[in-house]
């Protein structure tokens, strides 16, 4: 099972949760850190890093003694990557995207692959789970790429390990939250009760609830704002699957790096059953194979 | 004219409650939101809005099962796993599509076509605080560089208009497109983070984003009292750095309370928070209007 910790909007708690559903998780499992704008998961988890490799995009390189300055390249090009004048041809790496197209049309085969760097690619140990994380390359500006490939690991991992997975993902809405949770099992949406925090969850749910994944709720910060996401959740069958109190001494605990699950008995019982409540989640929504008499 | 933006790298940590009350207390400006993707500044300044356009960027393949012949070559061309097969024939997953036009370019039966993808919708509105630049992405759908780069053109375009001399922009969290669009021609970029590893980690991130760019860059600490010896490894940071602390703010629930009642916090009576809050200010304008 993969689970993917979400929110919408930023600082709300995905990795407070992560951790803590890491360090309860029990059994075998893989910490991920998705967010490689601003992975801070391994922050929290402390892991030994065993191995690491330098993630590339295959940009376009071009020989200019075979071009012929047809345009086709730069015609096809989506992503103002190529731009062919009559006697000159230029690429801009940082805009490609890595699609190919300009290798695949070239009728003189002028154009080869060349490296284009994105981020960091690192794995390790976490305690008793595994841990992976990917992060992007100051200046790169495009993240899934980044992220296709900590995911293509991640399958990896886990087919070599067997087990679960938890990923933290980044905040937002657009593509790259999108790419964090689309090969998710369940996603869990973590929220606190404010208006910014309810805005931004309405924005969650809405790019999220058409993947038709389980998901269920955590509400961080309970207590403090309003109580329009649990009306909001009643409204769309979303289950609260935990609340975390508003309480200073858990917001100081996080702001010395402490694991949240392990401040005190009553906040390890919580995230023991949010594990149970993600299991059964998964469970009563996993689509049914056909039953044979 | 000076354009200044909030950002942060960690999400959460105050940018939109910052930049609500620095509207508040900046005369003769333009406010932008350039979080395209969770935008919340419209909820603490509840815009009325005189302008709406849509925002269209990119392009989607959508195959025509009539006249696909099921060659397959798409999905073999296909870098991003969007084209997928089953019993009904092939067909493209939007959400993985990046718009690229190879399988569009190379289908032999031309059974592909390549519509424009609607993202969005930006607006101008007007608020008691000033005029209001800001715009929602379609949750799920991407391209808010691009977006980010329409609401700053429109921005100045109003700044002209207006005679306004500054755009105040609110960011978005993290250290990609959106965030590297929002930093072009941008004079300031102060970055709020919190005294948290996370807080510091990111600060340290979108701080070598800024300089990887050349943005003059400075700090506000927010919630300085969670944790001292965090803050001052920051300080440290800074100072290592000569990035300028603008000022270091408590852990005030006000701003929470400001947010429920749909204010700005400077507009609540005043707290240690809101005056050391509008003495950042003054030391924001300074420094924004130093900078060649």
């Amino acid at each position: 099972m993969i689970v993917s910790v979400a929110s919408g909007k930023g600082g709300t708690g995905k990795t407070t949760v992560a951790a803590s559903l890491a360090a309860v998780w029990g059994g075998s499992l893989l910490a991920v850190d998705l967010d490689v704008e601003e992975p801070n998961l391994h922050l929290f988890l402390h892991p030994s890093i065993e191995g690491n490799e330098t993630a590339h995009m295959t940009v376009p390189v071009v020989d200019e003694a075979r071009c012929t300055y047809c345009r086709a390249c730069s015609d096809l090009c989506q992503f103002k990557a190529i731009s062919v004048m009559p006697q000159l041809i230029l690429t801009f790496p940082e805009m490609c995207h890595g699609c190919g197209g300009c290798m695949a049309i070239c009728p003189e085969k002028a154009i080869s692959p060349g490296q284009r760097e994105l981020g960091e690619i690192s794995w390790g140990e976490a305690g008793t789970a595994g841990f992976l994380m990917g992060r992007l390359r100051i200046g790169e500006a495009m993240s899934p790429p980044l992220m296709r490939q900590v995911k293509a690991k991640l399958n990896q991992m886990i087919a070599a390990r067997g087990g679960d997975a938890i990923i933290d993902a980044p905040p937002g809405v657009s593509c790259p939250a999108v790419n964090a949770v689309i090969d998710s099992d369940v996603i869990i949406l973590v929220t606190e009760p404010t208006p910014f925090g309810f805005y931004d969850f309405k924005l969650a749910w809405e790019a999220f609830a058409p993947f038709g994944k389980p998901m269920g709720t955590v509400v961080n910060r309970a207590g403090l704002g309003t109580d329009d996401i649990y009306r909001f959740c009643r409204d769309k069958r979303l289950p609260i699957l935990a609340e975390i109190p508003f309480d200073r001494v858990i917001a100081e605990a996080y702001a010395h790096g402490r694991i949240i699950a392990e401040v005190s008995p009553e906040l390890r019982e919580t995230f023991v059953s949010l594990r149970g409540k993600i299991r059964d989640l998964a469970e009563c929504c996993r689509p049914r194979e056909a039953v044979h008499a | 004219m000076r354009e200044i933006v909030i950002i942060s790298g960690k999400g959460g940590t105050g940018k939109t409650s910052l930049t609500g009350a620095f509207a508040h207390l900046a005369a003769n400006k333009i406010i932008c939101d350039l979080d395209v993707d969770a935008p919340d500044l419209h909820l603490l300044l509840r815009p009325a809005r005189e302008r709406e356009e849509e925002f269209h960027s990119g392009h989607e393949a959508r195959i025509d099962p009539e006249r696909c012949d099921r060659c397959g070559l798409c999905a073999s061309m296909c870098q991003f796993g969007a084209v997928r097969e089953d019993q009904q024939g092939f067909t493209v997953d939007p959400l993985r599509c990046e718009g690229c036009k190879v399988c569009v370019a190379f289908c032999p039966a031309e059974a592909i076509r390549f519509p424009e993808k609607h993202c969005g919708q930006w607006y101008v509105s007007s608020t008691r605080l000033g005029p209001l630049v800001h715009a929602q992405l379609i949750p799920g759908a991407e391209n808010s560089g691009r977006l980010v780069m329409v609401l700053k053109q429109q921005a100045r375009e109003l700044a002209k208009d207006r005679g306004a001399g500054l755009i105040l922009c609110d960011g978005a969290p993290g250290i990609g497109c959106p965030v590297i669009s929002s930093l072009s021609g941008t004079h300031l970029a102060v970055a709020v983070t919190e005294p948290t590893p996370s807080g510091r980690h990111d600060l340290e991130r979108v701080a070598g984003l800024c300089g990887y760019f050349q943005t003059a860059f400075a700090v506000i600490i927010n919630k300085c009292d969670l944790n001292p010896d965090e803050a001052a490894r920051i300080e440290a940071f800074c100072r290592d750095w000569s990035y300028p602390v603008l000022a270091r703010l408590p852990h005030d629930p006000i701003v929470t309370r400001a947010m429920i009642q749909g204010l700005v916090v400077t507009e609540l009576p005043e707290t240690d928070f809101s005056r050391a809050l509008r003495q950042s200010w003054t030391r924001v304008e300074e420094l924004a209007n130093r900078i060649g």
